[in-house]
């Protein structure tokens, strides 16, 4: 299959990048990794007229401490996740869930960016950001503009980001002592989108007592879900079986699947349920919190 | 590399829709050559180039049969546009022999009969090269998660982790 006829650029910054985007009203699209656009031009679900390469923007790749954030650029390559010794070390939720996306050879060319901005439910990134209480830097026409992951996701392939914008990078709340978080995803086999999966990232005190949740959840609704009741359940709690069983039932009543090819809508419900306590405890685990 | 095979100088896919030149090294030979914008990698080496080693098997993102190293990590080529390897290098199987010699990962597949049909293992190779150049000593646990991108209907994948073991073995831990 080859994909219809478009013009390709490949820009050489990110100014460049937004002038080609706004010389071609409705009709450009980004390129970054192309692992999902490619995928859609080929069956035609896409087509673009003009594609406008980022990944030759230099100065786009990066995962690096600044100030309060990890920072995070857009055409980061999602192996260079699990490839970089801090994300091993200090963000054990981003950890988690770049293991398990799509599988090594689409992670290779797959970026950070496009994983975020793409808009399908089945990505993974999303969840972990929205978890992580992670914020967006979109760069457009007038300038730069800063959106929580959390009001990013509108519907499928619906984000906040206009046609003429670029995300630019991606900024975590810095890992602190007494924070730790959690990525379970049940998957068919490698490189399949989830049934269900599951992000939950917990700040605790020195006794255990949990101080800030993040939960959010993959492929269960028509964007990425967040689930703040499952998450406020948690607070100023050290929390036991029955407050994580509690826990995991409002996530499962926060999720919207639908049965398809992939389970029936119960099923992936009752995995939500299940995944979303045991993340929950191994992120309390993981931010220290002891039995 | 002298095993490349030598390029075909006028390109079998008409161009129609707009094009560019691109200049890319495909096995250490430097090519630069005019490319229509949606061609895709796999046909750029299969159809322009003549390197059929690089295999379609499925042509939806899925496989792994055309991986090829893209400046030496394994990508999908079914699914990377030739114009975005614009200045960069290629590898693929034809560059694993050198002067008549094959590489160790090609000699670990021969001998530890890591291939029945074949159709998998020329991208499956290109993954255990890039592997082994990583990490010279990698687990099994390692190698099976290497290779979980690349699928291979036949063998069952016990002979393919036991032929990067052997490549990893005469290589002596060296990539
Ligand atoms: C077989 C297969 C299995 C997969 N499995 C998974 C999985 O399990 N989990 C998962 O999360 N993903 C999965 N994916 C998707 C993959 O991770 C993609 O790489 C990712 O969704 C998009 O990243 P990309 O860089 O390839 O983006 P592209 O395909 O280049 O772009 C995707 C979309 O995002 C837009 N875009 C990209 N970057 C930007 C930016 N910086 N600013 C504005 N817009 C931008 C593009 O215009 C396009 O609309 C899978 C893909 C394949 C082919
Ligand atoms: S042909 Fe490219 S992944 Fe199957
Ligand atoms: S040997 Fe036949 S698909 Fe792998």
């Amino acid at each position: 299959m080859i994909p219809p006829e478009f013009d390709y650029h490949a820009a050489g910054s990110v100014d460049e990048a937004i002038g080609l985007l706004t010389g071609n009203p409705g009709e450009a699209k980004v390129l970054a990794g192309g692992q999902s656009l490619i995928p859609l031009m080929k069956l035609r679900l896409a087509s673009p007229k003009v594609l406008v390469d980022i990944s030759r923007i230099a100065d786009l790749s990066y995962i690096q401490e600044k100030g309060d954030w990890l920072v995070i650029g857009a055409a980061t390559k999602v192996n260079d996740l699990n490839d970089s010794k801090l994300v091993g070390s200090s963000y054990p939720l981003l950890a988690d869930a770049a293991a398990h996306i799509a599988d090594p050879l689409v992670r290779n060319m797959g970026t950070v960016g496009g994983n975020v901005c793409h808009g399908d439910p089945g990505n993974d990134l999303p969840a972990c950001m929205v978890a992580l209480g992670a914020q967006y830097v979109v760069r457009g026409p007038k300038g730069n503009r800063t959106v929580p992951a959390s009001d990013f996701y509108q519907d499928t392939f619906v984000t906040a980001l206009d046609p003429s914008e670029i995300l630019t990078e991606v900024q975590i709340p810095k890992a602190q002592p007494g924070t730790g978080g959690a990525y379970l995803k049940m998957e068919r086999k490698v490189g399949d989108f989830a049934i269900a999966a599951v992000a939950v990232q917990l700040s605790v005190d020195a006794k255990g007592t949990v101080t800030r949740a993040g939960i959010a959840l993959t492929n269960v609704g028509p964007t990425v879900l967040n689930a703040p009741k499952a998450a406020a359940s948690l607070l100023k709690k050290k929390p036991s079986d029955a407050d994580l069983l509690a826990a995991g039932k409002l996530a499962a009543e926060a999720a919207q699947p639908t049965s398809d090819l992939r389970g029936p809508a119960d099923f992936k419900r009752g995995v939500v349920q299940t995944l979303t306590q045991r993340a929950a405890t191994l992120a309390w685990s993981r931010a220290g919190g002891q039995r | 590399m002298a095993s490349t095979a030598i390029p075909r100088l006028t390109s079998p896919l008409p161009i129609k829709g707009a094009a560019r030149r691109i200049h890319v090294t495909i096995n250490e030979v430097d090519f630069d050559m005019a490319v229509e914008d949606r061609t895709l990698l796999v046909h750029f080496l299969r159809d322009v180039l003549g390197l059929t080693g690089t295999h379609i098997g499925c042509d939806t993102t899925h496989c792994g049969a055309c991986t090829v190293l893209l400046d030496g990590k394994p990508v999908k080529s079914c699914t990377v546009l030739a114009v975005q390897v614009d200045g960069r290098k290629i590898r693929t199987v034809e560059g694993l022999e050198t002067g008549g010699k094959l590489h160790p990962v090609q000699d670990g597949f021969a001998a530890e009969h890591g291939l029945q049909c074949g159709f998998c293992t020329p991208g499956m190779m290109m993954t255990a090269v890039a592997l082994l150049a990583k990490n010279p000593n990698p687990s099994e646990d390692e190698i099976r998660r290497a290779i979980s991108g690349n699928l291979c209907r036949c063998t069952g994948y016990m002979n393919i982790v036991k032929a990067i073991q052997h490549a990893a073995k005469t290589q002596g831990g060296k990539s």
